[in-house]
């Protein structure tokens, strides 16, 4: 069924065409028990077992609301800026589909909790403020097994086996407003906004926000327009997509496909796409048959949420620093550039910079062996920089040693290589490889004298009083010591022999 | 004018899952009319002074909290099914070829 689809390459679809972007995440929230019923939602259990009555949706069982998730989504809703409704309702989804017992998922409609927000994000050291249409409670469906058929996939399925474990979780769902002119960024505007998205979660602490666990999952909705045109195409809508990685990949595969079609005369069918994380490619999902009337209405089995202003103001002074503000002040406090806090926000080195300048290290310390050294460390070993096997505290201990005198930057990359290498900590490290500086000034004043021995014409010229000579004899120094020497104490004895001063 | 249409029947059927013949289309039809046209009434004594409600009773914030109690076992959980596959609940195909 997957048929061959021509694609206009990026730039040039870029030159013809202006994107619109749309984002819906669904976050599972980290409550202990289910939305309306007591059942674990602990992940990974066997099927079937985190289920009852209410969640199997059995005659005469009845819903009450989790207070804890209730919570949680006041918290998500009042750090995206938005308004908390004083009073709202759950509204029935009506579907008919195994996902869910009840043949209706308890979600949110006219009423959400939250509305009218937004979230700043930055792409490429520039801030781009994401507008939040809407953040709502809802709960969470069965997962479905699709057995028969070729593909593993839904259609052509001989039959489906479902595990209602998930069904009654309570999720959160935030869409955004179409998000207009990012142009050419849309693709990284929309990871930059759902890897922001995730932070704030995490800050919040009301999900674990595990892509690769589907506790936290992105609608991507792309449509393009003409250069110039007032009017919005027609959009598309691309489930699916469960690492940072792949939301760009969808947003830029999605552009790519539709201006094939539409600079070929062709439409745009507003649809479901599923995206496939092994070719990046996206194949269309439901067919007209599936196009769903809801029919929303009012729940009748729960009572209306009318949180109190008292409660929202204190949820709201509780709120913990927001990861966007907190770059700001560690911007401030290490005194970078906007585009090297951008540096090490990609590169996953705030926390870790923090982290040892809490251990006592100087700003610019920090960052230059975590960006340096440690990210190239990383990078040759396909490793994010968090993965390394190293701590802030021992960062700390090298720079330690290095400001003391004990290591030079060279001995110091030696010991951050052997920590690396499961050497030990930094001291041992430095004692087992025998790295610390030559700082015996007998030991050094004998390397001294072979090395000026060995180069009497660059003596000379220093003798003479060609004193930039000099670093070539440090230079032997330092290669005869094998770098443990200590370059300025060595000028400084190399001088002194030779009759010189500065 | 009648307050739902034959083919807003049969569209609800089809969303439903449910089969229904010609007959039935007609007989339904009229049978929930009737229905709608009852409900309706309630319009009729609805004022300004009586707000719309979606419950009978004048509460609201009635939560649980967040506490962990005993589920089913999945032979409970499966017993009614009408068929099971590796403790799970067994359903026929959901989409045909079509799409």
């Amino acid at each position: 069924m997957t048929t061959t689809q021509s694609v206009m390459p990026y730039d040039e679809a870029l030159e013809r065409f202006e994107p619109v972007l749309g984002l819906e995440t669904h976050v599972e929230l980290g409550t202990e028990s289910k939305m309306f019923c007591g059942c674990s939602t602990a992940f990974g259990a066997p099927p079937n077992t985190h289920v009852c009555p209410v969640c199997l949706a059995l005659p005469g069982a009845l819903p009450v609301a989790n207070d804890k998730a209730i919570e949680s989504t006041i918290r998500i809703g009042l750090a995206l800026n938005c308004t908390i409704a004083e009073w709202c309702r759950f509204a029935r989804k009506n579907y008919f589909y195994p996902d869910m017992p009840k043949n209706y998922q308890i979600s949110q409609y006219d009423e959400p909790l939250c509305s009218n927000g937004y979230l700043d994000v930055e792409v490429n050291g520039e801030t781009v403020r994401i507008e939040i249409e809407r953040v709502h409670l809802e709960e969470d469906t069965g997962k479905s097994t699709h057995v028969g058929g070729a593909t593993g996939r839904i259609h052509g399925a001989d039959y489906s086996i479902v595990d209602y474990n998930r069904a009654g979780i309570p999720l959160v769902e935030i869409v955004t407003k179409p998000i207009p002119g990012t142009d050419r960024l849309a693709p990284e505007v929309a990871r930059a906004y759902v890897t922001e998205l995730r932070e704030v979660m995490r800050t919040l602490g009301v999900s674990d926000v595990r892509m690769e666990e589907g506790s936290l999952r992105c609608d991507v909705n792309v449509s393009l327009m003409p250069r110039g045109s007032a009017e919005w195409g027609t959009r598309t809508e691309t489930k699916n997509v469960n690492s940072l990685r792949s939301v760009e990949r969808a947003v830029r595969g999605e552009i790519e496909r539709q201006a094939a079609i539409l600079a070929d005369g062709g439409k745009i069918v507003q649809e479901t796409r599923h995206f496939h994380e092994d070719t990046g490619a996206t194949t269309s999902g439901r067919s007209k048959e599936e196009a769903q009337d809801y029919r929303y209405f009012p729940e009748p089995d729960l009572l209306p949420i009318a949180p109190s202003p008292e409660w929202i103001a204190e949820l709201r002074g509780e709120l913990p620093e927001l990861p966007g503000a907190r770059r700001k002040r560690l911007q401030a406090e290490w005194g970078v550039s906007e585009l090297d806090m951008a540096a090490m926000h990609n590169a996953g080195a705030i926390d870790l910079v923090e982290a040892t300048v809490e251990a006592g290290v100087p700003a610019a310390d920090a960052r230059k062996w975590w960006m340096g050294e440690l990210a190239r460390r990383a990078n040759e070993s396909g490793r994010a920089l968090a993965e390394l096997p190293i701590t802030p505290g021992q960062i700390a201990r090298v720079v330690e040693l290095v400001s003391s005198g004990a290591l030079n930057d060279k001995l110091a990359r030696q010991v951050l290589e052997g920590v690396l290498a499961g050497e030990g900590s930094p001291d041992e490290v430095v004692e087992a490889r025998g790295l610390r500086i030559v700082n015996d000034e007998g030991e050094l004043s004998s390397i001294i004298d072979q090395v000026l021995s060995a180069n009497a014409d660059a003596a000379d010229k220093v003798r003479a009083g060609k004193i930039a000579a000099a670093g070539a004899l440090v230079g032997g120094v330092m290669k005869a010591s094998r770098g443990k020497a200590d370059a300025a104490r060595a000028r400084e004895l190399i001088l002194e022999k030779l009759g010189v001063s500065e | 004018m009648s307050a739902i249409t034959r083919d807003e029947v049969a569209h609800l059927a089809r969303l439903s899952r449910l089969a229904l013949s010609e007959d039935e289309l007609d007989h339904y039809a009229t049978q929930l009319d009737d229905i709608i046209g009852a409900v309706a009434r309630v319009s009729e004594v609805a004022t300004d002074d009586i707000p719309p409600s979606s419950h009978a009773l004048p509460l609201t914030n009635v939560y649980r909290p967040d506490e962990v109690r005993p589920s089913l076992t999945p032979q409970e959980a499966l017993a009614a099914a009408p068929a099971v596959e590796d403790d799970r609940f067994r359903v026929p195909r959901i989409l045909g070829e079509e799409a």
